[in-house]
């Protein structure tokens, strides 16, 4: 009997990696900018990209998305009453979304018709953030209702991100969220991102964050 | 709860390793890990037994090291290691810093296997 250490060196999401390498070439060579949606259940992302999506296609873009769920199309009907194409992927309770998913959900879509493609992650804040789907731009969302806390509670998914949205601030004050604070959690986490405050129901802050969308495709895509 | 696909992917790395020692045992799994890699480590210790049943890997232990968050400073001109994960800032002259030298590692280290005669 001998006993023989082998160097693997090797990363476990490998086989994911790779893919969501050859993803980022397509949607680079397609001119898409595609973004990673990621937050708790209930934050309100499907109101936000709804709201998102039709401002973009009311600007003259071509934007879609892939919303992912564990079960029920609920939110691609949704997303779709804007008029953008919207594929739905059901996960049957794996908690995030991977990139093979991803390439697989993408199939006949012709990626070079697109500027923008919006994948919703199921909502959870722990596994979505080791998944790389390929996108150029990794969004954490946070709601007024959650605690200002969140990203010093999630910092994986903070520090990853590259631009961070507070959703629901019309209803800030009654919540009485503490934004100075808010604002330092997610900078003590990841210095210097972006942070969008928004309302979907009033529309308040996405101009601004219509105005990243569009520099970052130009800048990047 | 993503550690069982986790888990599922180190059997699936260390079987198609040891097919190249035909007869060989795993006696030990070493991984490193990030300290933002959010993988719990008693996680992926429960997945790990289930998951390895049954396969050349049954029976082995898996070595979970954990590697501390390391960022480079601009002012200080260093790379500095974390206590934590709540503040990214340098140790020695509290500047925030986003430049992530190491911390979000997810790999399988090496493989301990027990060769035949």
């Amino acid at each position: 009997m001998t006993t023989r250490i082998v160097e693997l060196r090797r990363g476990i999401l490998k086989k994911n990696d790779e893919l969501a390498a050859g993803l980022r070439e397509r949607y680079g060579a397609a001119g898409l900018l595609v973004l990673n949606l990621v937050s708790s259940p209930g934050t309100g992302k499907t109101a936000f990209l709804e709201r998102t999506l039709r401002e973009l296609l009311a600007r003259g873009s071509r934007a879609a998305a892939l919303v992912g769920d564990l079960e029920t199309d609920n939110d691609a009907r949704r997303l779709a009453a804007s008029g953008a194409p919207v594929r739905q992927i059901n996960t049957h309770g794996i908690c995030h979304l991977d990139a093979e998913m991803i390439a697989k959900h993408l199939e006949g879509w012709e990626l070079g018709t697109l500027d923008y493609l919006f994948i919703e992650n199921v909502g959870n804040l722990v596994c979505p953030s080791s998944y790389d789907l390929g996108e150029k731009i990794r969004v954490a969302l946070l709601s007024v209702t959650e605690g200002e806390d969140k990203p010093l509670k999630y910092p994986t998914l903070f520090n990853s991100a590259d631009a961070a949205v507070i959703t629901k601030m019309d209803i800030a004050e009654p919540c009485g969220f503490d934004r100075a604070e808010a604002l330092k959690n997610i900078n003590e986490i990841r210095p210097g991102i972006r942070i969008f405050e928004t309302s979907a129901k009033t529309g308040a802050g996405m101009d601004a964050w219509l105005d990243y969308l569009v520099e970052e495709r130009a800048r990047r895509g | 709860m993503h550690e069982l696909s986790i888990v599922s992917s180190i059997v699936d790395t260390v079987t198609e390793s040891v097919a190249a020692y035909p007869g060989a045992r795993v006696k030990e799994v070493r991984l490193r890990v990030g300290a933002l890699a959010s993988v719990i480590e008693e996680s992926l210790q429960f997945c790990y037994g289930i998951a390895t049943e049954d396969t050349p890997l049954a029976g082995s232990a898996l070595v979970v090291r954990i590697l501390p968050v390391i960022l480079h400073c601009e002012p200080c001109g260093m790379d500095v290691e974390l206590e934590g994960v709540q503040s990214f800032r340098c140790p020695r002259c509290d500047e925030p810093s986003y430049d992530l030298r190491q911390g979000r590692e997810l790999e399988i280290d090496s493989i301990e296997i027990e060769e035949g005669e």
